[in-house]
């Protein structure tokens, strides 16, 4: 275990490597989820505005 | 053929049938990933000349072909949008163009990562390195110019005009490495020749692309789903959606 994650003497490069990739994998996945969430409110409320005039 | 593209193009057609299909894509995809580094970081036997550090590979080569890869999709997609008007695939386009700057992105980071152990420096002015920061130069220009010009349908026209035009980048990049003598080594896999990689290694190398594939789908489907919710939010399919949510 301690030897794979020494990565042969280049652990600090390949693991940032993949931490970076992982970062920006799961920012680019969640931003659309959170998008759609918001997207879903505000159209409801200018909904119900409109209603409620 | 044109009936079946019509209706697939319509929005709400595109929402629900995405809808379905994103899960599957996405768990698909974490599937594949898993197994790409599991295969990459355990399975496959260290490089006798550069060690462990070779397995960036598994990140690197994905990202960077998947940076033109996207590229060229947009391009395609604002084709079709120009010559056939269809809205939908400027919906694809735009929402190719954060993903696509990503791997770009990624593609830089993990080849400095890599380039500071193996040949003593982050960055050079190398063709490939240089032709790919442009790259990235280019999906930045695309999202700034559709920020910036308010009216949908002009900016939409100007981002796939700026699209097509820096779509000549792409065979630069790809030749880059033989046109000029360049530090970064020449193609292993995609080339007519059989690849010139261990079978080892290169397994786990396509099993991550494939991934990068299939994330770069599910999460453009995602987008482009916000997208189509936005521009239609006026029409009452949305609105009753967005009632049944909230």
């Amino acid at each position: 275990m301690r030897e794979f994650l020494n990565m042969g003497g280049y652990a600090f490069y390949v693991w940032t490597s993949y931490a970076i990739a992982l970062v920006v994998l799961v920012a680019n996945f969640i931003a659309p989820m959170r998008r759609r969430s918001e997207l879903m409110n505000s159209i409801a409320r200018r909904l119900r505005r409109e209603r409620s005039r | 053929m044109w009936a079946f593209l019509h209706r697939f193009a319509s929005p709400r057609y595109f929402y629900n049938l995405s809808g379905r299909l994103i899960p599957w894509l996405g768990w698909f995809t974490l599937l594949l990933m898993l197994a790409g580094l599991y295969l990459g970081l355990v399975w496959a036997p260290t490089d006798y000349q550069q060690g462990d550090s070779y397995r960036i590979i598994f990140v690197h080569v994905p990202s960077a072909w998947m940076s033109m890869f996207i590229y060229v999709v947009m391009a395609v997609a604002s084709a079709i949008m120009l010559v056939w008007k269809i809205k939908l695939a400027d919906v694809v386009a735009q929402s190719s163009a954060v993903v696509g700057a990503s791997f770009t992105f990624l593609a830089l980071v993990t080849g400095s990562l890599w380039g500071k152990p193996m040949w003593g420096a982050w960055w050079v002015w190398d063709a490939r390195l240089t032709s790919e920061l442009i790259l990235l130069f280019l999906y930045f220009g695309y999202m700034a110019l559709r920020a910036a010009i308010e009216d949908r349908n002009t900016a939409a026209r100007a981002g796939a005009v700026l699209s097509l035009v820096g779509v000549v980048n792409i065979p630069i990049i790809h030749y880059s490495v033989y046109w000029w003598n360049t530090l970064h080594q020449g193609a292993t896999v995609t080339k007519f020749d059989a690849p010139s990689i261990d079978v080892r290694m290169l397994i786990p190398l396509l099993v991550m692309a494939l991934a990068f594939k299939l994330y770069y789908f599910t999460t453009m489907l995602m987008s482009a789903r916000c997208e189509v919710l936005e521009r239609e939010r006026n029409n009452t399919w949305v609105q009753e959606l967005a009632e049944k949510k909230a």
